[in-house]
This record gives structure tokens, sequence and C-alpha cells, in this order.
């Protein structure tokens, strides 16, 4: 802590400190009134009932060793508690029982402790203003010029200003020496994997039967009912140890419309099967899955960001903040009338990525 | 406003009149089938047919309910959407305007006429299934729209998914079955009667048994825990802070 | 300086040589004669610290950190940062026989099966809410009464890097329990994380090891929020109390407090006590909120799957603003170009929201810049007297507001019975003219209260009695104000705008123009405070 050498001379208008050496820092654009009023002074202490009345003194002593009485009987409640409410029945009232009481105490032993110390400062503790003094945060010439002195002189010692070779190529050593850690980090993801490869397929197949989520049981064309919704994994996933992962590209929403209301493009009418469409079920937008279907509007709805799907149209969106419509699965049924999938998606599902085009 | 009114006026006119009448029929015949589907297709003339048609046929006003069958009718009128009170962006739950026999008689018309999913078997609403493989359906097929809890949530244009807890078992079954309004239907090829169990199962388990943390805060999720957070969390706190820096007395 | 303490204690010691007292003494002598603990008593022992309730704000923030941090070691000892999948046979029965992660199973351990480790998991996750609002709430007060002047200009910076740190931490927190809740979260990062042009792909294929969801993340997760985060909160927390030290508390106006002193409690006994027991308090008041209400029912959510999700998936509350960001932009924001795609629905939020907070960074400094004040600043602002830094803080308020409240859309749509789509495009109109409104709105407010101010200053209060004078004219009279109230009233500083002049080499720099723009834009409607001229003057009429 510098030594000042100017408190207490400045007074109270906010003037740069005079007593510093150095050119005293910019004022802006303040501006003082020759004729401004003066700090008046502290105002006059005003005692408080506890510094008055002995009274008052000794119920304020009393109510604050309550307090500690009562948090040390919290404590005690709480430990209590812990010992006479067990959880091992499995009950969730007994669990919220357990957790209630055990809560209650603790609460009771902090809030008695905390209120009683806070009551006891503002209460019975002196209560005289106190002042410090405030020095300017830079320090004092002196001290200053003592630092850039030990700055030269560590410069003329080690002569880092003049072998200027010496200096550069230790920022250079200092620049590379982190670089292998950066290239250490490719390692976070595994070496033989593409990643956009990875994004742009999914494990669906032609043939492949679409099947409910989570049994894994076909479906067949004749079981998807006008104003169905199937939640549809492909045939065989649950097989996979990474099933997640497939599931989080291949998951899709089995809906039957009457195909009147179905509206598709040239060259993708053959895609949905008698008036049966399955679309991926990944948002285009951040990924959540969009599941919301409302089988009167047709429309789709995502519950994260609210983008809303028409399936009658291709589900192209219509509104919300996703850009794409969903990417739809070309289905089919086989010869013993199960739903297969013609083949993969013919685009990527879920968010846009920079290497999509 | 004034059509609801009207709607109102024009209930008590027809409904509670036939309401008054059917009862004290009920009173003095014995309960037979051909009996109910009169009762029944009285009702349903007087507080169905002008939007249905008077052959189930539908008009501009409402839907067709040709094989809706009786699980549809009994959800329906039995959970107070129908009749209408007023076009909205879907019909919403009200008190029940009939009774549960002229509900089931308005639903033995309904299905005598054309049949399709009937209202379903006690056995499979007891809610001694499988809660497990419930909860994993339910999140699978049902969570999107209704919350993980059963909370409910928001779908296009002013339509929400209602909640779940509070509603009785059977009327789950049925909104299950025939895809009331915007919900989709789940036949049985999609969830079997007994993965349907399972779901009003785990629904039953999570309304019987109560959260294990405490008050859930309506189920709804972290929007709920930060409006907490800063309402009371952070009110308390400054009023301690407050409380803390004032001089004492 | 090592003999300090016994020269002190001695004389206490030979005139009431008490047990207590010499039991004391000794154990301090050993204490000092290894420590040389004495400086720092001398030195901060009786430190000042200035008492308004609003500084206690940063104190909560460290003590929900210290309520996070002992919570959290002890959940450490059960969970398990690991994606092997497991059946899961606890006590929870919707859950038993599933197949799920290890980390969603112990976490599910803690929380059924392991006595008080429910409690202990709501704490922490209050706590860790509690934690980022207290930084915002503090930051705000920091903010609106100017304490980010020189020389505080790095503690704010440094205090906004914590709020940073403190938001990663509660995300990374967030997803370990690897439930379906947390799960989308992390889907959504992985998707914005994809748009992000020429690297997108690769830093989420880095950072999940492969394709989402893997078996990587929650333990990568894990390190950050137990190892590397909280390393690195511990080192800033540290810095910015030193810095506080080294700066001593702000204060706000008053009389007898001025620029170079500080006015209020010593440290010891009185701040001591009033800090610790507060500490406890906020520690209760948080427990309290754990013991009675749910938070992140894991339960409900069960495993992650990527093909369920929950109605209401939310963020944390300090994410929201972001996830609201995304919900806000239009449909069609994406281009292919060159056979590269360009998402600018993530884009524009990406950047938007980097911008914003680029500017909060940076903010003491282009204030400095605007008014060229270079002096210390200890005595704080009434948010009034700078009614266009007030202005603009409403209007970054109102700014996040909006994107907060966008995250919310469906639960509000729902509870309001309206349309999400109505919802959205309202708060897209709130998000830009939001601000502006505020903007105005504020400015005024400031200067209409300025005004009252030296109403106040000048004429006193208005009493309610109506007086009739010998001349039959009836007046109100004015209580006047004592001197101290008037002090607090007037003493704030008065700025005139920058004029344009020309340099050392007498040319006017295209910057100069812009500086003075801003000067003229900051300062130019401003009430003065009153002086004892016109006061004498007023007293006259």
């Amino acid at each position: 802590m510098a030594h000042d050498d100017n408190s207490g001379k400045e007074v109270a208008a906010p003037v740069s400190s005079a007593a510093d050496k150095y050119e005293g820092p910019s004022t802006g654009t303040a501006v003082i009134a020759s004729d401004a009023f003066t700090d008046p002074g502290f105002p006059p202490h005003r005692e408080r009932m506890t510094d008055l009345d002995p009274k008052a003194d000794k119920r304020a002593e009393r109510q604050v060793f309550t307090l500690f009485y009562l948090s040390i009987a919290g404590s005690i409640f709480a430990i209590a508690s812990y010992i006479g409410f067990p959880i091992e029945s499995g009950a969730t009232g007994d669990l919220r029982l357990s957790t209630l009481t055990l809560g209650v105490g603790i609460a009771l032993a902090l809030l008695g402790l905390g209120l009683g110390a806070v009551h006891w400062s503002k209460a019975l503790m002196m209560n005289e203003e106190g002042i410090d003094e405030r020095h300017p945060i830079r320090g004092t010439e002196a001290t200053r010029d003592r630092a850039v002195e030990i700055f030269k002189q560590a410069n003329e010692e080690s002569g880092i200003g003049r072998r200027t070779v010496i200096r550069n190529t230790l920022i250079g050593a200092l620049v590379a020496f982190p670089l292998p850690a950066v290239v250490l980090f490719r390692g976070l993801g595994p070496m033989n994997v593409n990643p956009v490869e990875s994004l742009s397929s999914t494990m669906w197949k032609k043939g492949m039967r679409l099947t409910l989520d989570p049994s894994g049981l076909p479906v067949k064309a004749a079981d998807v009912t006008l104003g169905s919704a199937f939640h549809i994994i492909p045939e065989g996933i649950n097989d996979f140890h990474d099933k997640l992962e497939r599931k989080a590209k291949a998951a899709v929403l089995l809906m039957r419309l009457d195909p009147k209301d179905l509206n598709p493009s040239p060259g993708r009418e053959g895609w949905a099967y008698d008036g049966i469409v399955a679309y991926s079920k990944i948002c285009t937008h951040v990924g959540c899955p969009v599941a919301l279907y409302e089988q009167q509007t047709h429309h789709l709805l995502c519950p994260c960001h609210q983008s809303t799907f028409d399936v009658e149209n291709e589900c192209k969106v219509v509104f919300g903040p996703a850009a794409r419509a969903l990417p739809q699965l070309p289905i089919t049924v086989d010869s013993d009338g199960y739903l297969v999938a013609q083949s993969d998606f013919n685009e990527p599902v879920g968010p846009s990525f920079w290497e999509r085009s | 406003m004034a059509t609801v009114a009207l709607i109102a006026i024009g209930l008590i006119f027809t409904g509670g009149g036939y309401a008054l009448f059917s009862s004290t029929a009920t009173a003095g015949t014995s309960a037979s089938s051909q009996t109910t589907i009169d009762e029944g297709k009285k009702l349903f003339a007087a507080n169905c047919a002008s939007c249905h048609g008077a052959a189930l046929q539908g008009t501009a006003a409402g839907p067709s309910l040709i094989g809706v069958g009786a699980a549809s009718v009994d959800f329906q009128v039995g959970t107070g959407r129908m009749p209408l009170a007023m076009s909205g962006p879907q019909a919403m739950q009200k008190p029940v305007q009939f009774s549960p026999d002229q509900v089931s008689a308005m639903a033995a018309y309904v299905a005598s006429l054309s049949p399709g999913p009937a209202i379903p078997d006690a056995s499979l609403l007891d809610g001694k299934g499988d809660a497990t493989n419930g909860a994993e359906l339910f999140r699978i097929n049902c969570a999107m729209c209704h919350n993980v809890a059963g909370a409910g949530g928001a779908l296009t244009e002013g339509k929400f998914a209602p909640p779940l807890t509070g509603v009785a078992s059977v009327h789950i079954y049925e909104a299950m079955l025939t895809g009331p309004q915007n919900m989709p239907v789940f036949n049985n090829a999609n969830l079997t009667p007994e993965d349907k169990r399972d779901i009003i199962t785990y629904l039953k388990y999570l309304e019987a048994n109560p959260s294990p943390g405490g008050y859930e805060l309506g189920s709804l999720g972290p929007v709920a825990e930060g409006l907490f957070v800063w309402i009371f969390g952070l009110g308390a706190i400054v009023a301690v802070t407050i409380w803390l820096t004032a001089k004492s007395n | 300086m090592t003999n300090l303490l016994t020269k002190d204690e001695a004389p206490a010691a030979t005139t009431t040589p008490t047990k207590g007292s010499r039991f004391t003494a000794a154990a301090s002598n050993y204490i000092e004669d290894r420590t040389s603990i004495s400086g720092a008593v001398k030195e901060f022992g009786r430190k000042i610290f200035p008492d308004h309730w609003s500084f206690m704000l940063g104190e909560v923030s460290l003590y929900s950190f210290v309520i996070i941090f002992l919570t959290g070691s002890f959940l450490t000892f059960f969970y398990q940062a690991s994606m092997a999948t497991v059946i899961y046979d606890g006590s929870y029965v919707p859950l038993k026989g599933l197949e799920m992660s290890t980390a969603m199973s112990s976490s599910l351990h803690i929380s059924f099966d392991l006595r008080g480790g429910l409690l202990i998991r709501q704490i922490h996750h209050w706590a860790a809410l509690v934690f980022v609002a207290a930084i915002g709430l503090h930051m705000l007060r920091i903010y609106f009464t100017g304490a980010f002047r020189k020389p505080r200009e790095l503690n704010w910076v440094i205090g906004f890097v914590l709020f940073i740190l403190a938001m990663a931490e509660g995300f990374t927190g967030y997803s370990l329990p690897d439930d379906l809740l947390s799960g989308n979260g992390l889907r959504i990062i992985e998707g914005m994380v994809q748009g992000i042009p020429f690297v997108g792909t690769w830093i989420s294929f880095l950072v999940f090891g492969g394709d989402f969801p893997g078996t990587a993340i929650v333990g990568r997760l894990y390190t950050l929020h137990i190892l590397l985060l909280p390393a690195i909160i511990v080192a800033l927390i540290a810095m910015h109390l030193v810095f506080v030290i080294v700066h001593k508390h702000t204060q706000f106006s008053g009389p007898g407090k001025t620029e170079n002193n500080v006015v209020g409690a010593p440290i010891l006994p009185m701040f001591a006590a009033k800090a610790g027991g507060f500490f406890f308090i906020v520690f209760g008041i948080i427990v309290l909120m754990a013991s009675f209400f749910t938070i992140n029912p894991i339960w409900n959510y069960g495993p992650y799957d990527p093909s369920p999700v929950s109605a209401g998936t939310q963020p944390d509350w300090y994410i929201g603003f972001a996830d609201g960001a995304l919900r806000l932009m239009p449909p069609g924001l994406e281009v292919v170009l060159f056979n590269h795609t360009y998402s600018f629905n993530i884009l524009i939020p990406l950047v938007v929201l980097g911008l914003f907070i680029l500017v909060v960074l940076i903010y003491p400094f282009i204030e400095a810049w605007i008014t060229g004040d270079k002096r210390e600043h200890h005595l704080l602002d009434r948010p009034r007297n700078v009614p266009t830094r007030t202005a603009i803080g409403a209007a970054g308020v109102t700014f996040y507001a909006s994107l907060w409240a966008a995250a919310s859309s469906d639960i509000v749509a729902t509870h309001f019975q309206l349309s999400i789509e109505g919802v959205i495009h309202t708060v897209q109109a709130t998000t830009i003219l939001g601000p502006i409104a505020a903007y105005l709105i504020t400015k005024r407010v400031c200067i209409a209260l300025m005004k009252k101010d030296r109403e106040i200053a000048l004429h006193g209060y208005e009493s309610g009695r109506i007086v009739r004078l010998p001349g039959g004219e009836y007046i109100e009279v004015h209580q006047p104000v004592d001197e101290y109230e008037r002090w607090k009233l007037v003493n704030f500083t008065d700025n005139k705008p920058l004029m344009i002049r020309p340099n050392a080499k007498g040319q006017i720099t295209g910057l100069q123009k812009v500086r003075v723009g801003m000067s003229k834009w900051f300062f130019e409607d401003r009430i003065s405070p009153v002086t004892t001229k016109e006061l004498e003057h007023g007293d006259h009429h």
C-alpha cells in the first residue's frame, strides 16, 4: 500500500488532485459553478434504541442468543430427520418428507445463525460510522520511478533490448510451443471418420422395414389409419451399440392423410404410399425432434423453436426459424404388406451445415 | 359474448328440457338397449344434429360422425367439449352438460348408426399395467405435445394440448383411440390396448405419487423455475439486504 | 512487525490475567510468530465498507458460488460421468428396467436412493440459478450507478467475464444428468455449432467425438464443469476481490461523503458479522427453496433418446436470451452460395448476441471516450443524474428481456390463451421497437426527476398546507429541505458537450467530429445542479 501524500487536502468538489506531481487527468467536459453548494459535512449521529434504553439492549441480546439456540435446534432436527425419515421404501412420499424435513432443519440452522449474527451487528455492535481515506490508485512518483528503474536495469542486465535475435527467436518459440497442444485436440474426434459424409447419410436403405419406436415391430400399411401418427425407427436399429447416434439421424414420423390432400412436386409422386408419408423427425433448424402432428391442419410443430411444417406441401416451412422443408423418406410396401423404405433420404437430414449444398 | 349467451339460452331451453323429460322417462322403464338408443336419438336430435346432421353426415358447421364410434362421443361429450360453446381454435373443456346416462345414450345411438371404436373395457383402465413401458411410450408418443409430466403444451395458431392431470382414465384411453380434434389417432396397431393401459398406469402413477422434490411449480420446466428464482428467491434475498443495511431503530 | 501483537496484548494480559485472555494471547503469539498475520489484521481489520442494500448483491453472487461449490463437491462423490449404458435398477418405479447412461442412473441414484441426495441436488441447482441472477442484478447496479468508471473499468471486464463463465458453468451442469431435457439442449447446441461457416461441422464433430450424441460429451462437460471452469472462476473472483480492496468500495454521494473518503462500517466487527451472517441467510433461503420446490425433475424427463422431446423444452433462465433469439428469426434465412450453406437463421442471432455482449463488455471504455473523463470516480451517480447512460441501460435491458420473453413464447401462449405465432410476432416487434421506446421514455423520466429534484432543492417539499396572505392571496406552504437533504440533491457533476476544436496542427479530424457528436448526444439534454445564488433568489419569491 502506497503511503499517501495528499489525502484529505482535497475539497469535495471533483477537481483533480493538485498535490500529485503528474499532470492531472482530463476532467472531460465537467463544469463546476463558482457558486456551487459545499458539503455540509456529516449529519449528527443518531442513537439507537439499544444505545438509549438498557431494556432494549437486553431484549436485543435475548433475541440474538435465542436465534443462535434456534440454529442449534435446527441442526439437531436435521440430523434427527436424516435418521427418522428413511427413504428406502422407494415411495416418493417418503422421499418428499425426508427432503422437506432435512431441508427445513438445515435452513433453520443456517437462518438462525445468519439472522442472529446480523441482528447482533445491527442492534448491539458499535455503530459510529468509520471513515477511511482514499489514495489515488496510481502509485507515487517515487515508486513509479523506482519501477521504471528496475525494468531498465533488467533490460540492461539481460540485454533483451540489445540482443534482438535472441528476443525475436524467443517470441517465435513462445508462439510456436502451444501449437502441438492444439494439434493434439484433433484426437477429440475419431481419425478415420469424415463428419461431412457421416452427416450426409442415415442407416435407411432400400427395402428396410419401418418399425415402431421403441419396440422395433414392423408396421403394415393397412395399420396406418387416417389421422394416425407413428413414431418410426429403422428395422434392426436396436441391435446396434451405437443406436442413439443412428436414431439421431434416422428417426421418422409416419402419417396418413387423404391422398387428395397431398401435393407432391414432380418426381416425388411415388414417395408416398396411398396417402402414407414418412418425414424425418429431426428439425432442419437445430435438430430437435419435430413430432407435434396436428391431424386436422396437417401441420408439424417443433416444440423447441416453434418451426411449423406443412405436411400437405412436402413439409415446407410455414412458420418459425427453420429454413428448409423436412426431408421425406420415400416409402412403399413389401410383398407382405409391410411398409419399407425405397432408399435412404435424398438429402442430409437435420440442421444445415457448411459443407451441405 | 352474445353468441355465448344465445347458445346458453338455447341449451337451457332444449337440453335442459330434454334432461327433465328423459330423467322421468328412464325412471319409469327398465334399462333396455333399444330405449337407451331411442333416448340417445332424441338427445342427439336436440343437441348435436344441427351441426353434425340428423344422419351423422356432417354439415358446414360440424364434421361427419360416421365411424367415430361410442368412444369418441363419450370423450367429446363426457369431458364437456361438446356441445361446442363457441367457435375458437379448438373445443374447450367445460362442465359436462349431460348426466353419465345421457352421455352413454348418445354414444350408443351414434354407435348404432355406424360402428366405430367402442368405450374401453374397465380392465384396461385399472392403472395396474407396466409404468416403465407406459412412461417410455408416453415420452415417445405424447410428451412432445402434452409435456413429459402431462402438464400440457402449445400447438399452432392458439391451439394447445391440454394438461392430463385429473383426466379420467377412460377419457385418456378414448382420446388415444379416436384422436379428438388435432390429436393424432393412436390405433391398436400403433399402441396396443396393453400399451394404452401402461400409459394410463404411468399417468395415474404421476397423479397418485407426489413429486419427491416438493411442489412442482406446474411441471412447466425451466421457465417456471427461472421466474420463481427471480421473483421469490431473489425477492427474498433483496428484502434481506434492505433489512441488513437499514439502520437499526 | 512480529512484536506488534505482543506489545498490544501485553498490558491486557497483565491487568486482567483471566484464563481465556491468556489462551488467546498465547495462541495469537504462536500464529504471529509463524505467519506475521498482524500485518494483515492491521491493514484490513478496520477497513471501511459503506452500507447500502445494493452493495450486497455482489456478495450474494459470491455466497451462492460458495454454496454451489460445497454442494457440488458432495455430488461428485456419487455422480458418474459416463455414457456407458446400464439397466436402471433404482427406486423410481416408472424408470425401472429401462436402459440409460450411467450418468443418468447415478443422477437418479443421488435423487432416490441417497438420503439427502435430492436435497443437495436441488440446493445445487437452485443456487446455480440464484448465482447467475445475482451476478446479473449486481451488474445492473454497477452499470446504473456508474461504478464501472475509472479506476474500475478492468474490474467490470473481469466481472462480466465471470458472468459469461457462470452461464457456461450452468449450461455444462444442466447437461450432466443426460436426461431428455439436457440431451435436447445439447442437440440444439450441436445444430447451432454446425451452422457456423467453415469450421462448424468439424467443431461439432470434435466436441461430440464423432456423431451426435456419441459417448464422450458428458465426460468432457464434466471436466469443464468441475475442473476447468471452476478453476478459472475462482482465480477471477480472487482478482475481482483484490481489485475491490485496492480501489476501496464506491459510495453514494451524501453529506460528508467525498471522492476522498469511504464512510461506513469497519470490517471487524460490524461488517464481518453482517456479511458473515448474510452468507448463512442466503444459504438458508436457498435451502428453503430446495426443500419445498422441485427443480429439474429428471425422473420425469427420462433418459436421453434422440426421438422424444417434451413440450416446454427450454434452457435454464440464463441461456433463455440465446434460445429466444433463435426463436425470433423469421423463416427462410438460409442461402446456398458456391456449394456452401449459410444458415443466417443461426448466424444472425450469434452475431447480434456476440455484438451485444461485446458492447456490454467494453461499455466503460466507450463512455470514457465519449465523455473524455479520465478522473477517478468513487462517488456513485444517481441513475437520474446521467439520463443518457440510464436510458441506454434501459434500452439494453428491454432488448435482453425481449429475447428472454421469446424463449418462453409457448408457455406464454398457453397460459394467456394466445397463439404462439402472435406471441412471436409481438416479441419480434418489441425486440426492435422496445429498446427505442425504453430509451426515449427513460431519458425523459430521468430529466423529469432531475427537474423535480431542482424544484425540491429550491422550494422544498409541498406541505399541502394552504395559507391566505393578508392581501387575500392563497399560497401553498413549502417545507424547505435541510442542508443535508439538499446536498444529496445538488451534489452531482454537470457536463457541457464537447466543442469542436482544431488539434495542434490546426485540423479537425473526422474522429473528432464523431466524438463531438457523441458527446453532444450524451450531454445535450441536461439539468444543472442548483447553486447557492439560485437558492437565494428562490427564497425571495
